[in-house]
């Protein structure tokens, strides 16, 4: 029975639907700017790091060490380029 | 649009150009039809997904790009070698100056570079082919199209003329309203992909193909570099593909993302560019750092000094390399803060790059050192790429670099980063692996008389520079009066560049002298080198290792030659060998016209092509292709026709 139902899997799928479904307060309540902005990225960072331990199976890789440096790497030059980019173009542009 | 604006008129270079190439395309066709040669060229090269045959043709091209880029240089330095010159007119300059970045960087140091990493990679780790060799042939392809679209444009349309790096708000619609610029995006956009895919095919390739035993610390040094490189190519060239993609939508589509109103930003090109742009310069510097650090060691009859802060280093470069961009543009605007923050970050990039430098010079300490000629390049280089490292800590300077931004002060030090730390050490690589590929040597005593040409000159050419820049002089100016006193320091710059193109024939005669005369009885490993692909034969045959090697420890073909033991043995097993195939040259033959009709916003043929490139796709995703096998017979029957291989039965 447990190979016919795997329950942590469901469960999972359950629960990113419903991070989706908290989402969608965002849009559909009225709420301030920054609220909005932290229900956004506290559920988009819980569906993400669901999505790749649960489903993508990182853990269960032989080589996951080498994946999540893979991703670290990935996040770094991600951040690196955004907010550098704020900080050049906006926050520190044309400062005296 | 009329054919007088299709076609750039008024030119007599251009037209010279026009009929060159009609001529050539006539030639080609019509000598292979006549040699019979057609079926030769599709069978072995155009369908073939063989990561040695791929690398030859990314190389050919490269060399083929670096006398166009050349041509481009000679011009300016000829149009700059005497005070008002009418060689050239300013937009024609303009044009020329742009090409010859864009087909330096692009399309004669990445393929280069991605030339020899897929001739030496798979051999180097004793696999047979990279990860994915019908990709491979689709990287290589895509290339192609974007080098010979870009390169189409000074004779159909105008080139593009607004710098290499393209700034906006110049090369907007509003200022640069000719297709110039329409075929910067789309070339670059076309070739970039094509990078992109080498970036993950190695990526794969090194990280789960290598021969068993060779861990990550053991392997060799340039198969580190290119890891690394790779690695910076999937994070990088991301931005470059989006970065094009918005400036053909501000281009062609109406949209406002680099306009200077309607909530754009103009600099914001400048800041994506070099978010792609400086991580794209340790792309085509770390294999070149890989490559010397081959030379070296194997020149030097030893080791590499320091493998691990030489990892440590390059990883370090790797990261620092994404965090220093701004520094292309201090003076367009930053604050105080923003201009400390990269000042810093620049100058850190100083410190792994020197580790390596001393790294070199220990390794070659006690040396019993043999002066070859990629040798001769490789201790070239270090002293060379000092001076540009030196200037580069200069530049880096924020405060000092209002004085030399956009001064010839700067072209200086690019060019002396870029042509002793990637072109000598391409062109040392080439010297080096030739015989791997091809079976006999370059001739050495012409490769050492350009050597010393192409060595000499370039100092000639480009030290002067340095001076003309803290002169006063700017880059891209395509005149100045004699009052200013720039004239004699361009002229000696004009000679210099004479001597360049003399060193360059030479290497091409070389090359033609050698496929010609230059023995054919050497083994093969004429070097007496390091690493697993001096172990297999020369030229290396289709599956690469009859038996695959067992490694044990760093530079393991270097050991199993002195202590007499094989790397290999065990009995020879059918091999699994991918097919050839013909979709990923139609894929570039349609990713051409695709952007070719793009470029002139020919919106319904562009759509045709957009359909059929998708359509290659679906059918591919339904192609049933599961390669074939090589027989034991046939092992057995290549391997007693060749000399040399270092394994038993």
């Amino acid at each position: 029975m447990k190979q016919l139902f795997p329950a942590q899997h469901v469960m999972g799928f359950l629960f990113s639907l419903l991070l989706s479904l908290v989402a969608l307060v965002a849009v559909l309540f009225d709420l301030s700017f920054t609220a909005g902005m932290t229900i956004l990225v506290v559920t988009a960072l819980v569906q993400a790091g669901l999505q790749l331990f649960l489903f993508m199976h990182v853990k269960e890789n032989a080589e996951s060490k080498t994946l999540y440096l893979n991703i670290l790497y990935a996040l770094f030059v991600g951040l690196v380029t955004i907010f550098g980019t704020l900080f050049a173009m906006r926050w520190g542009y044309m400062v005296k | 649009m009329k054919w007088d604006e299709f076609f750039v008129t008024g030119e007599p270079m251009i037209y010279a150009a026009m009929v060159s190439i009609v001529v050539v395309s006539l030639a080609i066709p019509i000598a292979l039809t006549y040699f019979k040669k057609w079926n030769w060229l599709w069978m072995n090269w155009l369908t073939t997904v063989d990561h040695k045959k791929i690398g030859v043709m990314y190389i050919l091209s490269a060399l083929l790009m670096l006398f166009r880029g050349g041509v481009d240089a000679l011009l300016m330095r000829g149009q700059t070698a005497i005070p008002d010159n009418g060689l050239l007119d300013g937009q024609h300059y303009n044009e020329i100056f742009t090409t010859h970045g864009v087909i330096m960087i692009l399309f004669m140091a990445m393929p280069f570079i991605i030339g020899l990493m897929n001739v030496v990679i798979p051999l180097q780790i004793g696999a047979r082919d990279v990860a994915f060799p019908r990709l491979n042939a689709i990287s290589f392809w895509l290339f192609f199209a974007g080098a010979m679209l870009f390169n189409i444009s000074f004779v159909i349309g105008g080139s593009p003329d607004a710098g290499w790096s393209a700034y906006f708000p110049l090369a907007s619609l509003e200022f640069s309203p000719t297709v110039g610029n329409n075929y910067y995006s789309l070339a670059l956009q076309i070739a970039g992909i094509g990078t992109l895919l080498t970036g993950i095919n190695f990526l794969v390739t090194i990280l789960k193909m290598r021969a068993p035993g060779m861990t990550l610390m053991k392997m060799p040094m340039f198969t580190w570099s290119v890891l690394i490189t790779n690695v910076i190519i999937v994070f990088a060239f991301p931005v470059l593909t989006v970065a094009l993609a918005l400036m053909t939508l501000d281009r062609q589509f109406g949209t406002q993302f680099f306009a200077m109103q309607s909530g754009g930003m103009d600099m914001l090109w400048a800041n994506l560019f070099w978010v792609w742009g400086h991580p794209e310069v340790y792309i085509v510097i770390l294999p070149a750092f890989g490559i010397y650090s081959e030379i070296i060691s194997a020149f030097a009859r030893k080791n590499l000094y320091g493998y691990k802060s030489m990892v440590v280093s390059m990883v370090a470069i790797s990261l620092l390399s994404f965090v220093v961009w701004a520094h292309h543009f201090y003076t367009m605007g930053h604050g105080v803060m923003v201009n400390s923050v990269f000042s810093i970050t620049t100058m850190a990039i100083a410190i792994p790059t020197g580790v390596k430098i001393f790294n070199w010079l220990f390794t070659l300490r006690k040396g019993k050192i043999s002066f070859t000629t990629p040798m001769l390049y490789s201790l070239a280089f270090i002293p060379i790429f000092t001076i540009g490292g030196v200037t580069g800590v200069m530049l880096a300077m924020a405060s000092a670099d209002y004085q030399y931004h956009n001064t010839m002060f700067l072209v200086a030090h690019f060019h002396y980063v870029l042509i002793p730390g990637t072109v000598f050490a391409v062109i040392a690589g080439f010297h080096f692996w030739f015989p791997k590929v091809f079976g006999f040597m370059l001739n050495e005593k012409l490769g050492k008389l350009s050597f010393w040409f192409i060595t000499i000159s370039f100092n000639v050419t480009f030290f002067p520079l340095f001076i003309l820049g803290l002169n006063g002089m700017t880059r891209r100016m395509y005149t100045y009066s004699e009052s200013t006193g720039y004239g004699p320091l361009n002229m000696l710059s004009m000679v210099g560049a004479v001597g360049l193109a003399i060193g360059f024939i030479i290497l091409v005669y070389n090359i033609y002298w050698s496929v010609r005369y230059s023995p054919r009885d050497i083994d093969q490993d004429p070097w007496d080198a390091r690493s697993l692909e001096w172990s297999t034969h020369s030229p290396v045959p289709e599956y690469n290792f009859a038996l695959i090697p067992t490694v044990n420890k760093l530079d393991a073909h270097w050991f199993a030659k002195k202590e007499g033991k094989p790397l290999a043995t065990g009995k020879y097993e059918p091999i699994h060998m991918p097919n050839n195939s013909g979709l990923p040259v139609i894929m570039g033959a349609l990713f051409f016209f695709w952007g070719f009709f793009m470029v002139f916003s020919w919106w319904i043929p562009a759509i045709v092509f957009g359909v059929l490139i998708l359509g290659t796709l679906a059918y591919r995703s339904f192609e049933k292709d599961h390669g074939r096998y090589i027989s034991v017979e046939e092992i057995e029957r290549t391997e007693n026709a060749l000399r040399g291989a270092q394994h038993e039965n």
